[in-house]
């Protein structure tokens, strides 16, 4: 129960609802136990007395009960349902506050298929426990205790009979649970496999089909649904074993009760009606029994669900504000960016060495800063440092003379533009994702920041302009217009220092040409970190650092790099290696052959 | 609200029920129906007549032995009749356990084989219906839509046919016992029928809304994670919570609506069955008192009407459930019809060993009817030679690869492979002779040593490592934890853009195709990885016809042949040297990347 006590803050507050549930169900079920009694006074007082007069009364009275009988039921489930509902709506709520505040670090190794079993799966396993399964639970006790000593007034000896079956049924109800439990894991676990499959299929249908694999994806896909059909019917061999012979010991109580039963009234020492509402009790106490393998289910799952719940709400966050962190004042900022001795390590990744090691630079505001190395050299780290999507392991970074930890992390970030590496769209108008950053921007603003981007031509080109709605990872646009629409995302807010994650790979030269130069306009007194792979992007910053597994290499400016030997000017060889005149050196800038292509 | 996220739902639908999807899917249970009968034989012979047969007994039981009209009780009758309900008891448990595993093997092989049937169907569509639909759209038929329909037909329709049986069952032996108390008490029947789908039908409008809402927020859920970064970089958290918050109160509204009416269901039941309960008890006594019935018969039809109303409520139940599972059905149907894009001919033939000669001969093509792609394109390619395809973004690209490869077919025109149609032989036997290296490499949950292998399975260990070093992928695959062996998947941070593309090099240059097209496929790679790459293209297309589509210079400028495509139109054509030896489209490109070096 600690889970439930950790988890009460999410349904203390709707504590009536949750007595209510309780409170209905219990009534409804004490209520429920009155309807044999009275049919024995039918029998006994009535019928075999012949004395008529009160049947009308007491047939009205049975409809009296089971109409209150219902009501209170109905109180039971409202209540239930409410309660459920405000646990789910405020654990929903919770867990995606949570999701919003845990920092990079954390989703470098999350599983999105993860986190969003525990926002749906897992809340709906708390919602139906504290809504409807503890009020259950609870009842079944109740049940036994009140049905068992109701029977035992009526007949102490017969009760003590049937009492013997009743741990026989509870006992393979919970043994039936038992066996039952792993089996849904494995049928959870295999769903999540098909599914795995048949998303990784249809992602990569290019290349399945690219390659002609069909029949390997249907062989890999016949796997995985072999084994979803044998799991589930390994729970249908689970359930035909225990499911009928729970309904047998039930049935058998139901006959040697009346075999007992029958052969007291026979011998006079029972009368009927006392059988018939003896008999009505039994099945009614036997009934959740049944459940109660599921009941206990029920909670175990919950609590299990409770527990990946805490798990992620206690998850603590890596990068957060510290005591008196630091607001800053928009207007005031200037950009001015010093890496002093900043190195950093991956804590997920002990098997790796440090993502970067010593590195130090200076940029006041209005200088352009570009990176460049291969995978792994620590380019895309040093930006991420800078945004403290990670915080630094030695040295440090300043804003304007300010270590970038003291301030405010939503107050640093709000003066960062940034366009990582894999262009992501939200699922929504484009006018939407250009102004993401800042939801109150004018139509004005976001078409000058389209028009920067080189984003508003093929916009306006397409039938509904701005209000083009981009689906599910920015579909039905190629990975240039998705890169053009988070640049101008990022430009939208002229934001103080922007950041380049290699932003114009999949632009042609021309257009990203246009681009550096708006870009120019645009962040002139401000900070530009541009990583790149193309001499061209790169050639005009103020200072480039060529960085190798988190190391600098080199440093300085395109005209005095292309001099030195060594990866800035072997990169310039390859990119432009036809014009020799002017290097200092002859670069192999043999054609193709004479072979000809006719048209 | 603002539009700040926008998802699409599916359609809230309330439709007759069809019974033509009713048929096509009954198609899938006809190789089981000898199956079916057996089934359905046991469960109404066995299990239908010792359920029926209980109370019946129970009667005989109280009316003969224990409480005759006249004379004694007799133990001995009261014992036969408990031992045969013995034997009725355990014949119920035995058949029970037949029809649990035999409903479910049936059910799970018929599943099995939709879910098989429109995976297989999904493989053999074309880039067209990939195109216009989003992964999660086509996930949601193959798991959750065919899923909808498992317990349909596992225990849907099995007991439904027994529901069925037993309500007939029931009236036929109330009318035989007594049926003047019979016709009194089934005088409610349709009474419960009209509340019952009366209340159904807003029950389930109202979960509709509920289901819609909640794959709103999964979709929210799905895309806030996997945009996190983005989210945080923008500083956007307090915005995604507020509109997660109004999401998911609204979500609970209509849940709560669904739940409390949901939750009146089984209240107005009873109180609907009140009714019976009173005509059956003051009727019965009546009759009772007028010695035309006797006690006994009076305590089986309490249990008979008690048995009445559950099967009704269950067949309500099952009904609903139909509804929902016809519209899932709909919609596996809707892509069952679909018909591939690019058939192939009855009677294509596989392609030989292909020298690998291509010729586009007044090709025209568009995606969509009104605006062409490609407008009247000549090209014929010698065996062996490389084709750099030049041009912005929409120039057609892309387009004369895909259309190479058969993804798509001609408007008009053809595509000629050694001469031969391309819609003249078989799909398989072309595309595994031309190998493919796409914009975005797609990682297949598995280790590096099977993502290289995808290209050609029956390849060596020695293979796929010589494959991995000729194009210089084989040092940073060592460098991982596990080599080979380490598990890499599609979302997942183990490789770097460049290194991905780097292993579907190697992908394709184990299939070992005659054809090889890189689309763009050096975009995103880094400079160290390029230099590579420059050392490793040599080895790739040593031998093969290729096509390159690049926006580098460096990678376009060795080609055989450049074409320079505009909008469509093939505008020049020659190899570099050639082109740049008169003003054009291709001297002005390469002119300007020189001139944004020095601009």
């Amino acid at each position: 129960m600690d889970i439930f006590r950790a988890l009460k803050s999410y349904y203390w507050k709707d504590k009536g609802f949750l007595w209510g549930s309780i409170a209905g169900l219990a009534v409804a079920t004490a209520l429920g136990l009155i309807y044999p009694l009275l049919l024995k006074s039918l029998i006994d007082d009535m019928i075999l007395a012949e004395k008529y007069d009160g049947v009308l009364g007491l047939t009205l009275t049975a409809v009296g009960v089971i109409f209150v009988k219902a009501a209170f039921q109905y109180v039971h489930g409202f209540s239930g349902g409410r309660l459920g509902n405000r646990i789910a709506y405020r654990l929903r709520n919770a867990c995606y506050e949570k999701l919003q505040q845990l920092s990079f670090s954390y989703y470098d190794t999350a599983r999105t298929g993860d986190l969003m079993s525990r926002l749906t799966a897992d809340i709906e396993g708390v919602r139906m426990f504290i809504g409807f399964g503890f009020a259950q639970l609870l009842n079944t006790g109740l049940l036994l205790v009140f049905g068992f000593t109701m029977m035992f007034f009526v007949d102490w000896a017969l009760t003590l009979l049937i009492l013997v079956f009743i741990p026989v049924l509870g006992f393979v109800a919970i043994r039936f649970e038992q066996a039952i439990h792993p089996v849904f894991r494995s049928i959870r676990s295999a769903v999540g496999r098909l599914t795995v499959r048949v998303q990784e299929n249809i992602t990569g249908v290019r290349t399945v089909k690219s390659f002609a694999r069909e029949p390997f994806e249907i062989n890999k896909f016949v796997k995985e649904n072999v084994d979803y059909r044998d799991n589930h019917l390994t729970l249908a061999d689970v359930w035909a074993k225990y499911f009928p012979m729970m309904e047998f010991i039930a049935n058998l109580s139901v006959a040697t009760l009346l075999l007992a039963g029958g052969w007291r009234v026979i011998a006079g020492t029972m009368t009927l009606g006392e059988l018939v509402a003896i008999t009505g009790m039994l099945g009614f106490v036997v009934a959740p029994l049944w459940t109660l393998g599921f009941q206990i289910n029920g909670y175990t799952q919950s609590k299990a669900s409770g527990e990946r719940l805490l798990e992620l709400l206690y998850q603590p966050i890596s990068v957060k504000n510290r005591d008196n962190s630091l607001a800053l004042d928009d207007e005031a900022v200037q950009g001015h960016i010093r890496f002093d001795d900043v190195s950093f390590r991956y804590t997920n990744r002990d098997d790796l060495p440090s993502a970067l090691l010593g590195l130090q630079l200076d940029a006041p505001a209005g200088t352009v800063v570009g990176l460049l190395g291969g995978t792994g050299s620590g380019k895309s780290t040093a930006v991420g440092l800078l945004l403290r999507a990670y915080d630094v392991g030695d040295g440090a970074i300043t804003l304007d003379g300010i270590d970038i930890r003291h301030i405010e992390l939503e107050s640093l970030r709000r003066q960062i533009g940034i366009v990582f590496q894999e262009s992501f769209l939200f699922s929504t108008t484009i006018k939407e994702n250009i102004r993401y950053g800042r939801p109150d921007a004018t139509m004005e603003e976001i078409e000058e920041a389209a028009r920067y981007a080189q984003a508003d031509g093929f916009i306006r080109e397409l039938p509904l302009g701005y209000e083009t709605i981009v689906g599910e990872r920015g579909m039905g646009l190629s990975g240039g217009q998705k890169q053009r629409i988070a640049i101008a995302r990022a430009l939208l807010n002229k934001p103080k220092i922007l950041i380049l994650d290699d932003a114009t790979s999949a632009l042609d030269m021309e257009t990203e040409h246009e681009i550096q130069t708006a870009i120019r306009k645009v962040m002139a007194g401000r900070t530009v970190f541009m990583i790149a792979h193309r001499i061209s992007t790169l050639r005009h910053a103020d200072e480039i650092i060529v960085l190798d597994r988190g190391h600098t290499i080199q440093r300085g400016t395109h005209d005095k790099l292309v001099r030195q030997p060594g990866l800035y000017r072997e990169t310039y060889r390859i990119q432009y290696s036809d014009r020799p005149e002017e290097l200092d050196y002859e670069a192999d800038g043999e054609c193709a052959s004479e072979r000809r292509v006719s048209g | 609200m603002s539009r700040q996220f926008v998802y699409q739902d599916d359609e809230l639908i309330e439709k007759p029920f069809n019974w033509k999807q009713m048929g096509r899917l009954v198609t899938f249970v006809k190789p089981y129906k000898a199956e079916v009968g057996k089934v359905v034989f046991v469960m109404l012979v066995f299990g239908m007549l010792s359920k029926l047969a209980i109370p019946f007994l129970t009667m005989l039981a109280i009316d003969r032995a224990i409480f005759p009209k006249s004379g004694e009780g007799s133990l001995s009758l009261l014992l036969t009749i408990a031992a045969a309900m013995l034997v009725l008891y355990g014949t119920r448990w035995w058949a029970q356990k037949y029809t649990i595993h035999r409903t479910n093997e049936i059910g799970q092989r018929v599943i099995f084989d939709l879910r098989a049937a429109l995976f297989k169907h999904i493989q053999s569509l074309s880039f067209r219906f990939f195109d216009k639909r989003p992964a999660g759209s086509v996930l949601v038929r193959v798991t959750n839509d065919v899923n909808s329909l498992q317990d349909m037909f596992t225990n849907g329709v099995v007991n439904t046919a027994i529901d069925i049986v037993q309500l007939i069952g029931i009236t036929v032996i109330l009318l035989f016992i007594e049926p003047k108390l019979a016709l009194a008490v089934i005088v409610t029947v349709p009474l419960m029928f009209f509340v019952s789908t009366a209340l159904r039908k807003k029950i389930r409008m109202a979960w509709q809304i509920v289901r819609i809402k909640q794959s709103r927020i999964n979709a929210h859920l799905n895309e806030s994670i996997q945009g996190i970064r983005v989210t945080q970089a923008f500083a956007q958290e307090k915005e995604n919570i507020a509109y997660f918050d109004e999401m998911n109160r609204s979500n609970i509204r209509s849940w709560n609506r669904a739940s409390a009416l949901n939750q009146l269901f089984g209240p107005l039941i009873e109180i609907t069955s009140a009714i019976g309960t009173l005509i059956l008890l003051l009727y019965g006594t009546y009759l009772i008192q007028s010695e035309a019935m006797t006690v006994g018969v009076l305590v089986a039809f309490i249990t008979y009407v008690g048995s009445f109303w559950e099967p009704i409520t269950r067949l309500g139940n099952m009904y609903s459930q139909m509804l929902i599972s016809m519209s899932s059905a709909e919609r596996i149907f809707e892509f069952m019809d679909e018909r591939p894009a690019v058939p192939e001919k009855e009677g294509a033939k596989p392609i030989s060993q292909l020298s690998g000669r291509v010729q586009l001969d007044n090709v025209t093509f568009g995606y969509e009817n009104d605006r062409p792609a490609l407008k009247g394109i000549n090209l014929d390619v010698k065996p062996g030679l490389s084709v750099a395809l030049v041009g912005h973004t929409g120039s057609g690209k892309s387009t004369i690869v895909n259309l190479i490869c058969r993804f798509y077919d001609t408007v008009e025109g053809r595509v000629l492979i050694d001469g031969q149609d391309v819609r003249d032989v078989t799909i398989d036997s072309l595309r595994s002779q031309i190998g493919i290296v796409l914009q975005d490499t797609f990682i297949f949950s598995g280790t590096i040593r099977d993502n290289i292998r995808y290209g050609r399975p029956g390849a060596t260990d020695a293979e796929v490592e010589a494959a991995a070093r000729a194009v210089r992928a084989h040092d940073f695959i060592v460098d991982l934890p596990n080599g080979y062996d380490t598990e890499v998947e599609e979302r997942g941070n183990v490789l770097s853009v460049g290194q991905r593309q780097l292993l579907s090099f190697a992908r394709a240059l184990l299939a070992d195709p005659r054809i090889l097209v890189l689309d763009e496929a050096t975009a995103s790679i880094d400079t160290e990885t390029e230099l590579r790459i420059q050392e490793a293209l040599g080895t790739l297309l040593e031998g093969r016809t290729s096509f390159i589509v690049a926006h580098r210079l460096s990678t376009i400028r060795h080609a055989d042949c450049i074409v320079v495509l505009d909008h469509g139109e093939m505008m020049e054509m020659g190899n570099h040297e050639e082109l740049m030896k008169r003003p054009g489209h291709y001297r002005n490109l390469v002119e300007a990347q020189y001139r944004f070096l020095s601009a």
